[in-house]
């Protein structure tokens, strides 16, 4: 008999007319925006934090400014300076830091002027520690030594041509920044990272002499003496700079982040996107609820002389109670289909677009269990939308409908 | 059996009244009508006589406001709308004026949906929704939609839909309706034939020819009550 109902509703959804179907948008939307966020979703995750460079680094980095995650640089009121890297290297959980200037530039090259940013490295041992925690390599040519001077190497993307110079760059061609010739001895390998695949890495010195930022550090690297150990290390930072810097617990004009904290940032932004999502989802499914409600009680009216005709030949009320409840539960279900379709389309194609935006290399996925649950839903959501009409046709009278 | 021995349907003094505004209408005023079976009964009367209100009374698709209907032996004027439509379902047939077909089901799933609604497998279902339209005419035509078939052949599917469950009476409400006279003619003999072959037939019209013709028993109302009863003395054929 259930499956009668099924193919009795399924019958009648075949002829329905595009009104009904029209309908379905809401729970269409709903369901899409659902499954694509969720596919998306950790895509974004992954492709926004590898774009700070939260990989495997267990870095603790210290900026000016408040915790944000503004372009390294810009200007910052009260800049972090040499002397405070200094004091910071004296802690005793700190192992070692690294000076980092980030500075926002022109390069030319082929005739075209692009923006991007420049990053220092320091001498000695702060050049193999900041080569060794941002596990930079070279795939042609070499990295940047002690002494090099008038040599930069670039990210990958220079070399693939991604970055509008419109002509792949390699070693051993000239570049021009800020006006002064440099000579490319070396391309990064891929980080899959939008900053670190574009960005041109100068010693310390030549970044002094083109950018002239004296003293002040955009970005102190630290190293933790125990990497177990980061929350101590941070805290341990904070108090120093607060009083260096004379200012009161939670009115810091600095950050330090750990790897996580940042990731719980990123996480934070994620969630209140979902949050947001979330709430335009019920709202369309909330307004595809009542479509179905609309379209069944439509469907009721318009076929009361069929209700009339069912129970003349033997129909109880139950039965077409039944038949109209299917019915609107395939209807919903129907939407249901649609929206998990093409939500899981644009999961598939938002992830290769991330991809190729950011260089990055997620791999798409289905989420069976989430298509699953959000097919059960739309198809339940049918169903308790077509209550109410299901009952006004179970309550219709043969004989008032049957003639006519 | 044989035939006009036992009594299948029986009106005992049925009242069906409605209040409209601030009158009473008297559709049906205190009627007695007994149908034996394997009777072919005609209800005649011309527009407003009540006819049609008769009609849902004994298909048990509307109940009296007061009187008595029998059915088979059971008092139906007192069973619930549930149990009335399994016995409707079971023990009687409906053939309609306007055909009354459900459009989106093909004339085969047409006839198999009052089996449907007493449980009858699905094979079953489909092969006596054959049979059946094979017995009026229809085999080469059972996956078709009403819309593709003529007046006469949505009248025959109704014929073969109201004998799916093998009621023990057909009831035709103006069957021939909207046919023109020959194809009424195909149906009224389907109904005839039906009749022969022991199926109790109550028939409900307006035409007194199509009445005196068909039928053994006339019933002729008017104004809601029973103006006079005829019986035909030798059977026609």
């Amino acid at each position: 008999m259930i499956k009668d109902y099924f193919t009795l509703a399924f019958k009648n959804l075949k002829h329905r007319g595009v009104r009904s179907w029209l309908t379905l948008l809401g729970i269409f939307i709903g369901i899409t925006a659902v499954v694509s966020l969720i596919s998306l979703g950790n895509g974004l995750q992954v492709a926004i934090g590898s774009q700070f460079g939260l990989s495997e680094t267990e870095l603790i980095t210290v900026q000016a400014g408040g915790l944000n995650f503004g372009p390294p640089g810009s200007s910052v009121s009260d800049s972090l300076t040499v002397d405070d890297l200094e004091a910071i290297e004296k802690l005793s959980s700190v192992k070692q830091v690294a000076r980092r200037n980030l500075k926002p530039g022109q390069l030319e090259y082929n005739n075209k002027i692009i923006f991007g940013y420049a990053a220092s490295v320091g001498d000695g041992e702060r050049r193999k520690f900041l080569y060794d925690q941002l596990g930079v390599e070279t795939i042609s040519g070499r990295l940047l030594e002690d002494g090099d001077s008038g040599k930069i190497v670039l990210g990958y993307n220079f070399f693939m041509d991604k970055v509008g110079l419109e002509k792949p760059v390699n070693v051993g061609n000239k570049v021009s920044i800020e006006g002064r010739k440099f000579e490319v001895i070396g391309i990064l390998d891929k980080q899959g990272s939008f900053i670190y695949d574009n960005i041109v890495l100068m010693n310390d010195a030549d970044m002094q002499d083109l950018f002239d930022y004296g003293d002040t550090v955009d970005i102190i690297a630290v190293q933790a003496r125990d990497k177990n150990d980061l929350m101590s290390t941070k805290e341990d930072i904070e108090k120093l700079l607060r009083e260096r810097r004379d200012v009161k617990v939670g009115k810091e004009d600095f950050s330090v982040s750990t790897p996580e904290s940042s990731l719980d940032q990123i996480n934070g932004i994620l969630n209140g996107v979902k949050i947001f999502i979330a709430i335009v989802a019920s709202i369309s499914i909330l307004i595809g609820a009542i479509g179905i409600i609309n379209t069944m009680t439509t469907s009721v009216l318009e076929r009361r002389r069929e209700i009339g005709i069912m129970k003349a030949i033997g129909a109880r009320n139950e039965n077409i109670f039944y038949q109209f409840f299917v019915e609107s539960s395939l209807l919903g279900l129907v939407g249901g289909i649609a929206g998990a379709l093409f939500g899981t389309f644009i999961g598939f194609v938002g992830t290769i677009g991330i991809n190729a935006w950011v260089g990055a290399d997620i791999q798409p996925t289905i989420n069976f269990s989430l298509i699953f649950f959000s097919l059960l839903g739309s198809f339940l959501l049918g169903g308790l939308a077509g209550i109410s009409p299901a009952l006004e046709a179970a309550k219709q009278n043969p004989v008032e409908v049957i003639r006519g | 059996m044989v035939k006009g021995e036992k009594i299948l349907i029986e009106l005992k003094n049925v009242k069906k009244h409605y209040q409209m505004g601030e009158t009473v209408v008297k559709a049906v005023d205190g009627i007695t009508i007994q149908v034996n079976e394997g009777d072919f009964v005609a209800i005649m009367g011309p527009s407003g006589s009540g006819k049609s209100t008769a009609m849902n009374l004994v298909g048990s698709l509307d109940a009296p406001t007061d009187g008595h209907i029998f059915l088979d032996g059971q008092d139906i004027s007192t069973l619930s709308e549930s149990d009335l439509a399994q016995v409707r379902g079971r023990k009687i047939g409906f053939i309609f004026q306007s055909f009354n077909l459900i459009p989106n089901l093909t004339a085969k799933e047409n006839v198999m949906i009052p089996m449907m609604f007493q449980g009858i497998d699905l094979e079953d279902r489909e092969e006596k929704a054959e049979s059946l339209l094979s017995l009026v005419d229809l085999g080469e035509r059972m996956n078709h939609y009403p819309n593709e078939l003529s007046g006469g052949q949505r009248q025959r599917v109704a014929i073969a839909r109201s004998l799916a469950n093998d009621p023990e009476v057909v009831l035709a409400d103006e069957p021939t309706g909207n046919l023109d006279t020959k194809t009424g003619e195909i149906v009224l003999n389907f109904l005839k034939k039906l009749n022969e072959e022991g199926r109790t037939i109550i028939m409900v019209t307006h035409d007194p020819n199509l009445a005196q013709e068909y039928a053994d028993i006339v019933y002729w109302l008017k104004d809601g009550k029973v103006d006079k009863i005829t019986k035909r003395k030798v059977r026609k054929s």
